[in-house]
């Protein structure tokens, strides 16, 4: 265990979520590496969203969700008071379930994250990070000739696929992708599952996904959440063909969910 | 005839009960069941029994003094009356009071030998009234009623009269709306042969003569009307609305907590609900004397107790919950997930309001911002009240300028002649504003509606 926390990027001890006095989560441990993917899968409901939005405290920003426990990012506790929550999501970036780009043009919508923070001192400088952050999303090639046309009149995919953009122009360290595919259809969502293999390794990435092929394919660790339980948590090669637990068993195998 | 109302109601209302105690017997069950509730016969016969009867009083109240007039000029009493003017008219009208029993003498010796003749033919023509009311009465309720049988479809019937009482209801309004139009188009064409078009939209001076006087000997260039008006409405009462309203609605939208936005937006909303009138002296009696010894402590000239500041900032105001609302709406009405998208991305809250709320929100916000410019030049009270009669073209914020609305009051209070030039431009005026705020509401809702569109 120790080993494990020497080389994880995030570690989560503990960790309770509580909507007002429903417990959402419930004592959860967990960690996240640089080399692997790690995908969240239970059913609906299980609170495996409600988790990966305190990675990067999304949940801040509901009014009644209370966090116990300690979760750490290269080990600094990301709740502790010293905390800035600015810079912690500009390091642990996230993409959500339904594509959400800006109503900007394209160039702005990955423009966005480093004009905030000041990361180009000139023109030039933002357009070699609005085309390498396009390029690594996989969408270069299909914009580069229209960058100042609208992001939102993109198709579904590549609006999902400048997302993973914008979430990569400020050159995060762990990127949460809460269900980005549940909104695309089957090509879409190849593209962004060969796109999440050609990240890895670059980023800690966290992948909560409703479907299980989907899991199998893109990661190397998988987390198996119930009742806002962690069930079972291990190589998902494991958890797929041999899970320790009945619960994740009866899961995998189509029992409920 | 207040009798007569109460008769027919009260036929209708013995109609409605016979009538469904008859459809109660019908009985029957399943297919062979009435085809309607035995309410809905009750209503069919009631209202065919005091419908017509009403419809007809009705008509019958606006057209029986008109032959209850020419059948008393009718009487050799009223050859010696004098043939035209407002003699003949007071004459008939106070043998009328008399004969109504409203008046016991008459100033007029002609109206005592008039009344009796009044007096016979109103009883003649009330007794003609009362009897085709009732006719119409029975006739309706009889006709109803033969017709209810089991299959007969009440129901059906009595649904399709409501619909029409619907669409009558919506009808007024409209109705009214093209007679207001269509009085102030009347009006100003006569105006307009007065005084020509294009010296009242550009002259650069007005100074309306004295009613009796002919039109020429004043001057009617609306020029500075218009600047008045777009001074205080549209430029001083935003700068001061615009900022306030958007930033309340930001905080109430963004930062209040629940518990503190569930006090402050009702408070907010009770500016909306105070009378323009309380505005008015507030901003007279407290804003305008208070701005003008500001004026005249920091030197500047010209500073006047009414002025064109304190109308603008009190009528500012008073729309503030007017933008707040409209652009509280439209901040809430952007998605969520946009929110979360900057948040996401390290943005503070203040960055997200500003590059990606605000933007998104924008054609509702200013959708918003036209409709309540539009409503601040038409604003009257406060004006009237605040920014003073001078038809001064200055950008001076403590001079006293006037407004088109202050001018139609000025033009139409007093003893005025109805077909003056002086009286006939207020009209003009009126179809000036009407046409601004007409397109400046069509502009508004288009911005509006377009944006809806957008996230759906």
């Amino acid at each position: 265990m120790e080993q494990m926390t020497e080389k994880s990027k995030m570690t989560a001890r503990n960790v309770s979520v509580f909507y007002g006095d429903k417990r959402a989560i419930d004592n959860v441990s967990i960690d996240v590496d640089m080399e692997n993917v790690t995908a969240f899968i239970g059913p609906s409901g299980c609170g495996k969203s409600t988790f990966l939005r305190t990675l990067n405290r999304m949940n801040d920003t509901v009014a009644s969700a209370r966090v116990e426990g300690e979760i750490t990012l290269d080990g600094e506790d990301i709740y502790a008071s010293s905390m800035d929550v600015v810079q912690l999501r500009a390091r642990v970036g996230m993409v959500f379930q339904k594509p959400n780009p800006f109503p900007k043009s394209i160039y702005e919508n990955v423009a966005y994250g480093p004009r905030i923070h000041g990361l180009a001192s000139n023109k030039a400088d933002m357009d070699v990070i609005v085309e390498q952050s396009l390029r690594k999303a996989g969408l270069w090639d299909e914009v580069k000739d229209r960058l100042s046309d609208s992001g939102t009149a993109l198709s579904g995919g590549q609006q999902q696929r400048l997302c993973i953009a914008r979430a990569i122009a400020v050159d995060p360290e762990v990127i949460l992708m809460d269900e980005p595919c549940s909104a695309l259809d089957p090509i879409a969502t190849a593209k962004i599952e060969e796109l999440i293999h050609e990240l890895r390794g670059r980023y800690a990435i966290v992948i909560v996904t409703h479907n299980m092929q989907q899991a199998a394919r893109v990661s190397q660790r998988t987390a198996f959440f119930h009742l806002g339980n962690l069930v079972e948590y291990g190589e998902t090669s494991e958890i797929f063909t041999n899970p320790r637990q009945e619960r994740t068993k009866d899961y995998i195998t189509g029992r409920y969910g | 005839m207040l009798a007569l109302l109460f008769l027919v109601l009260g036929l209708g209302l013995i109609a409605w009960v016979t009538a469904r105690m008859r459809a109660a017997r019908f009985g029957g069950t399943g297919t062979a069941r009435a085809h309607s509730l035995p309410a809905y016969h009750g209503w069919y016969v009631g209202l065919w029994t005091a419908l017509p009867a009403l419809i007809f009083l009705g008509i019958w109240a606006t057209v029986s003094p008109g032959l209850i007039t020419q059948a008393v000029l009718a009487t050799p009493a009223a050859a010696d009356l004098p043939a035209f003017g407002m003699e003949r008219s007071a004459i008939l009208s106070e043998a009328r009071a008399l004969a109504n029993g409203s008046i016991q003498t008459a100033f007029n010796p002609q109206a005592n030998a008039l009344a009796p003749a009044y007096a016979q033919a109103i009883t003649k023509y009330g007794v003609i009234g009362t009897i085709l009311a009732l006719v119409l009465a029975f006739a309706g309720g009889a006709y109803a009623f033969t017709r209810i049988k089991p299959d007969f479809r009440a129901r059906t019937r009595v649904e399709r009269l409501v619909m029409a009482a619907l669409l009558v209801a919506s009808l007024v309004a409209i109705l009214t709306t093209v007679g207001i139009v269509a009085s102030l188009l009347f009006e100003s064409v006569r105006f307009f042969s007065m005084v020509s078009p294009v010296e009242f939209l550009f002259g650069t001076k007005w100074s309306p003569p004295a009613s009796n006087m002919p039109a020429s000997s004043g001057a009617f260039g609306a020029i500075p009307l218009f600047w008045g008006t777009i001074f205080i409405g549209a430029i001083i009462a935003m700068l001061v609305a615009i900022p306030l309203g958007l930033m309340s609605a930001i905080y109430l939208t963004q930062y209040a907590k629940p518990s503190t936005r569930s006090w402050m937006k009702p408070i907010l909303e009770i500016l909306a609900g105070v009378p323009t009138v309380v505005y008015g002296y507030f901003a007279a009696l407290t804003v305008a004397p208070a701005l003008r010894d500001f004026a005249v402590s920091i030197g500047i000239s010209g500073a006047s107790s009414e002025s064109a500041l304190a109308a603008g900032i009190v009528m500012g105001v008073m729309i503030i919950p007017f933008v707040s609302s409209m652009a509280d709406d439209s901040i809430a009405a952007v998605p969520q997930a946009m929110r979360d998208g900057s948040l996401a991305m390290g943005a503070t809250p203040s960055e997200t309001i500003r590059k990606v709320l605000l933007p998104a929100a924008l054609p509702g916000v200013v959708g918003g911002v036209l409709l309540a410019v539009s409503r601040a030049i038409g604003e009257t009270m406060i004006v009237v009240m605040a920014a003073g009669l001078a038809a001064n073209m200055t950008a001076n914020p403590f001079a006293s300028v006037t407004t088109v609305t202050t001018q139609i009051v000025q033009l139409l209070t007093g003893d005025q002649e109805f077909d003056s030039a002086k009286t006939l431009a207020a009209f003009a005026l009126g179809l000036v504003l009407f046409v601004i705020t007409l397109l400046l509401n069509i502009v508004a809702l288009r911005v509006v509606k377009k944006y809806r569109e957008a996230y759906e």
